[in-house]
């Protein structure tokens, strides 16, 4: 449970993050530190630097100085493409599914598979029936219950199984973190349950998740630890069964201090 | 802090709870209609021309169902029928070409004058055609997806472009079918070469059709990138952010269009009969009429190709079927026009079934 | 390998931009695409085949004595109106005159025309040659002529005549008739089952009714003409034409005076009535479109008629025995006409008079043929060739 107190190494670590856009400084020296097998919960006020930290993380931004390191490695993300090709799947409070297409075809969207012999590599044909089961696969392996059909659109979907689709791309492709962004920002409760549980689910299949959530009782319930971000960096890590939830805002605040917290 | 959260989530519940109300209101022949046509988008079109063909059949004196006035109609409707194929991919990337029409002019242009005036031989008159109008096509998606500029500013800017281009270019001199045959160039109309099946007389040109639906409809649903032209059109951001090279898409999806409009050259060179600047008039919003009335949707990432093929079909029976039971021309317009707009609002009504 | 791939598509695509902006920008000197001016005493390159590739350099408007002119076509794709071009620009060149050619997008574009017409007045031309789209460019000549310019019509008399100077046109009625009398008399008696293969069918311009109708009063159908539109006559009746006698009026189609509108029309009007036998068209690529039809279904002995005369491909199609006859105008003769008269009467001579009971110049219409007909004049081919366009 408590992964922060096995000596693994992390598996991403941030440090000293900057970005600045023009006066306005967004991150100012931001840490991150992300251990096998857990959940990270990122909260802050508005302003923190909370998305800016994620898109440098992500790819969808370039940090101006500092350094990101996967499995030891450093690593530079100038595109998206990139921190996905290096195992880091995010799921934007967008979604970034296509409406129209259905499931399976989102589920592989930008990277489908093709036929294998000549019908995939002379005529290019993808390969539905194989996306289909493997995305029928996906869904069951987060026990998403409520979907059945793979070739429904997903515009058919409630908010609740779209996201359960976006979460379950990034599970079936990401290989080394999961982000998720505001996941249960737009949902009902029983909807939140269901994702909530969907991230638990991603803990047991062995990946680790970075959640970034407004939703204290959220972060509290699912977070193994929850990373407080103000004023563009790192101000404190706390442990949800240390701390209480309106601690936790009053640090996010500025109204309390925890001590070497950052 | 943690209480207005909560209240917030309230917020979300109620609006849920009214959503599923809405839904259940709906549960009724209507909506199952709604979303039989909203998952079939080849349907109604379908059904139109159904329609049309079978009122049309007993509104005259028999004379339409006959084979030999369906055959005219085929060869009617080759020349829109294949540019609206390249219409219809640019429009399920949310965009809009103005400039088929006389990208299609332009490159039979060039094709009969390189071979008649330069003596070039035909087939590379022809393979130069289809490279010009691929270029032109590559020029247009360069402006959109480069540049970012809308694609009806950029269409509507190379349409004058290229017409100037076209009058420069052939000095509006026409080059005929016998001369081209005449010099050994047959080749290139050879897309006008009747076929006769009993009284059923169709074109090469209108086989050429077919088999570019058929290719086409497989692109568009069978692989990778038709895929990414419906998720490009349906939501640009969201195919970005799940890895679509969204500016290569649109790129890639003016320029096969500028392809389409070449072979397209082709074939109204056959059906013409002559290089003329005074081909294809009105194709352009003749393309657009088949997509839309076809139920693809010219918001984009909604439609399906042959969806397209059945629009045209439609536009050419409603003509021929009218001016057959003796309407007087205006009406036939009139009928069109209003085709046009009860295409539009279906495609808008269900949109509505799922949001 | 992929991204090497794609960025050589996009410096092709750079290529071609630059290309053809270039190539617009060379073809329309100062002016827009539209426009373009060569002038009379610029030497040698105005008088390049391609009017439209004309010098920038040689526009010397400002010269007090020069006598500087517009000529506003109906539109510059069909060759009716290029060949009126070029002979006036071959008369300005003759006789020193700075010429500035403008046209419609289309027929019936007469938005296009107005903009040309203020452009000659703010020019500071002395006059304007305009083949009118239709009656609305009738206050912006009066405006040009209040301003002292001289207006005269060619091809269209304007709606109504006096509007202009002069006009100098060709009698479409009569070139209508022409053709209807003499198609009436190859039927010898038989019945008549016409296709009538029009210009538009979405408006209504004066060429389009007065060929359509006169070839109806020629063939004995209708007694007089009717400017309200086509297709105004009984649809059967009989013909008092060379012998006379039954006949049907299958069909009134578009064909836009081009080859692939005459097509789509004759078919249209074969699955009215696959019968047809005599066929009107509007000029000579309708007719080689329709012909293209007949011939692909197998007819045969179709007396196809059309009205124009052009050298190519109206009289070629004429002598193969594609068209019977042609009802022959000379738009170049007009233009030709046109420039001296603004030159004349910038000097001060007297206009030339109208051609007597018409309300304009005539500049005349010959039936083109090699099957005579009893009491219908015409000329043989290989004479119509030699005046063809009137150049």
């Amino acid at each position: 449970m408590s992964a922060a107190d096995t000596p693994a190494a992390p598996i991403l670590t941030a440090q000293g993050l900057v970005k600045r856009f023009g006066r306005v400084v967004a991150l100012s020296g931001a840490d991150l530190e992300l251990y096998p097998g857990e959940v990270l919960a990122v909260i802050g006020d508005n302003g923190a630097g909370k998305s800016s930290l994620i898109k440098c993380l992500s790819g969808a931004m370039m940090p101006d100085e500092g350094v990101i390191e996967l499995d030891g490695q450093a690593v530079h993300f100038r595109r998206p493409q990139d921190a996905r090709a290096a195992g880091i799947e995010t799921v934007y409070q967008t979604l970034a599914v296509a409406p129209a297409l259905d499931i399976a075809a989102n589920m592989f969207l930008g990277r489908e598979k093709r036929r294998p012999g000549p019908l995939g590599s002379i005529l290019r044909m993808i390969d539905k029936p194989g996306m289909r089961r493997s995305a029928q696969e996906a869904v069951q392996k987060l026990g998403i219950a409520t979907i059945q059909n793979m070739n429904q659109a997903v515009e058919t979907l409630s908010g609740g199984q779209r996201q359960a689709v976006a979460v379950a791309r990034a599970a079936a492709f990401g290989s080394k973190v999961v982000i998720l962004d505001e996941p249960t920002a737009a949902l009902g409760v029983k909807e939140s349950g269901l994702v909530l549980q969907m991230i638990r689910d991603l803990r047991e299949n062995g990946l680790p998740v970075i959640l970034i959530s407004h939703n204290m009782p959220h972060v509290f319930e699912v977070a193994d630890r929850i990373h407080v971000q103000r004023l563009g960096r790192r101000v404190a890590v706390i442990k949800p069964d240390e701390y209480s939830m309106s601690d936790a805002v009053a640090i996010m605040t500025g109204a309390a201090t925890v001590a070497g917290g950052a | 802090m943690a209480v207005d959260v909560v209240a917030a989530d309230d917020t979300d519940d109620q609006e849920i709870a009214a959503d599923a109300g809405q839904e259940q209101g709906r549960g009724n022949l209507v909506s199952s209609i709604q979303s039989v046509l909203h998952r079939y988008p080849a349907l109604s079109p379908a059904l139109v021309l159904l329609a049309a063909y079978v009122v049309f059949t007993f509104l005259g004196d028999g004379r339409f169902a006959r084979l030999d006035t369906t055959g005219r109609m085929l060869q009617q409707t080759a020349v829109v029928g294949v540019l609206a194929i390249g219409q219809t991919i640019i429009v399920l990337t949310a965009g809009i070409d103005l400039s088929i029409g006389v990208i299609a002019i332009f490159s039979h242009l060039f094709m009969a004058r390189l071979a008649m005036n330069n003596g070039w031989p035909s087939i590379l008159a022809l393979l130069a055609g289809f490279v010009a109008a691929t270029l032109f096509g590559t020029l247009n998606g360069a402006l959109v997806s480069k540049v970012k500029l809308p694609p009806f500013i950029v269409t509507l800017g190379t349409l004058n472009i290229f017409v100037a281009l076209g009058l420069i270019y052939s000095q509006a001199r026409e080059i005929s079918g016998d001369d081209l045959r005449g010099s050994g160039n047959g080749l290139l109309v050879w897309t006008g070469k009747t076929i006769s099946f009993g009284s059923l007389r169709i074109t090469t040109g209108v086989l050429m059709v077919v088999v570019l639906y058929a290719v086409f409809a497989y692109v568009l649903s069978n692989t990778a990138w038709g895929r990414h032209i419906y998720a490009v059109g349906d939501d640009a951001d969201a195919a970005a952010l799940a890895g679509i090279d969204v500016n290569r898409v649109k790129l890639s999806a003016y320029a096969v269009a500028g392809l389409i409009y070449g072979i397209g050259g082709w074939i109204l060179l056959g059906r013409a009969d002559t290089a003329s600047t005074n081909n294809a008039g009105g194709a352009n919003l003749d393309t657009i009429t088949a997509v839309v009335i076809g139920g693809t949707s010219l918001f984009g990432g909604r439609g399906l190709i042959w969806g397209t093929l059945l629009g045209a079909l439609i536009v050419t029976v409603y003509n021929t079927g009218l001016s057959l039971a003796g309407v007087n021309q205006d009406y036939r317009t009139l009928a069109i026009g209003i085709l046009v707009i009860v295409a539009v609002a279906i495609d808008q009504w269900i949109r509505k079934a799922r949001k | 390998m992929r991204t090497t791939r794609f960025r050589r598509l996009q410096v092709a695509a750079g290529l071609l931009l630059a290309g053809s902006l270039t190539a617009a920008a060379c073809g329309s000197s100062t002016d827009d695409t539209e426009t373009s001016t060569s002038a009379g005493s610029g030497g040698s390159t105005a008088s390049s085949e391609a009017s439209t590739a004309a010098s920038g350099g040689g526009s010397s408007s400002s010269s007090g004595d020069e006598v500087g002119v517009s000529l506003i076509l109906k539109n510059t794709t069909n060759q009716f109106f290029v060949s009126m071009q070029k002979s006036a620009e071959a008369e300005a060149d003759k006789i020193g005159v700075e010429l500035t050619v403008a046209a419609g997008k289309e027929d019936g574009d007469t938005a296009s025309q107005i903009t040309a017409i203020e452009n000659a007045v703010s020019k500071g031309d002395q006059g304007i040659l305009i083949t009118p789209n239709g009656d609305a460019v009738v206050p912006a000549i009066k405006k040009a002529r209040d301003a002292g310019l001289l207006v005269i019509a060619l091809d269209t008399p304007p709606n109504p005549a006096d509007s202009v100077d002069i006009t100098f046109a060709t009698d479409n009625y009569l070139a209508g008739q022409l053709i209807g009398q003499w198609a009436a008399a190859q039927l010898d008696g038989k019945k008549a089952t016409i296709a009538m293969l029009d210009l538009f069918n979405d408006k209504v311009v004066s060429v389009d009714t007065r060929r359509d109708q006169g070839f109806l009063n020629g063939m004995g159908i209708i007694e007089k003409e009717d400017p309200s539109g086509n297709g105004k006559e009984p649809a059967t009746g009989k013909y008092t034409g060379g012998k006379g006698g039954d006949y049907e009026v299958v069909c009134h189609e578009p064909t836009k005076g081009s080859a692939d509108g005459g097509k789509t029309a004759m078919e249209t009007c074969l699955s009215k009535n696959p019968d047809v036998n005599v066929v009107y068209t509007i000029n000579e690529p309708a007719a080689q479109g329709a012909d293209g039809v007949l011939k692909s279904e197998g007819k045969e002995g179709v007396i196809i008629v059309s009205v124009d005369g052009g050298c190519k491909p109206g009289l070629e199609l004429v002598a193969s025995g594609v068209i019977g006859a042609t009802a022959q105008q000379y738009p170049g003769k007009m233009a030709t006409l046109g420039m001296q008269a603004i030159k004349d009467l910038a000097a001060g001579k007297p206009k030339p008079a109208v051609t007597p009971g018409l309300d304009f110049f005539n500049t005349g219409v010959a039936l083109v043929t090699d099957t005579k007909a009893d009491g219908v004049e015409s000329i043989s081919v290989a004479d119509g060739q030699k005046i063809c366009w009137g150049a």
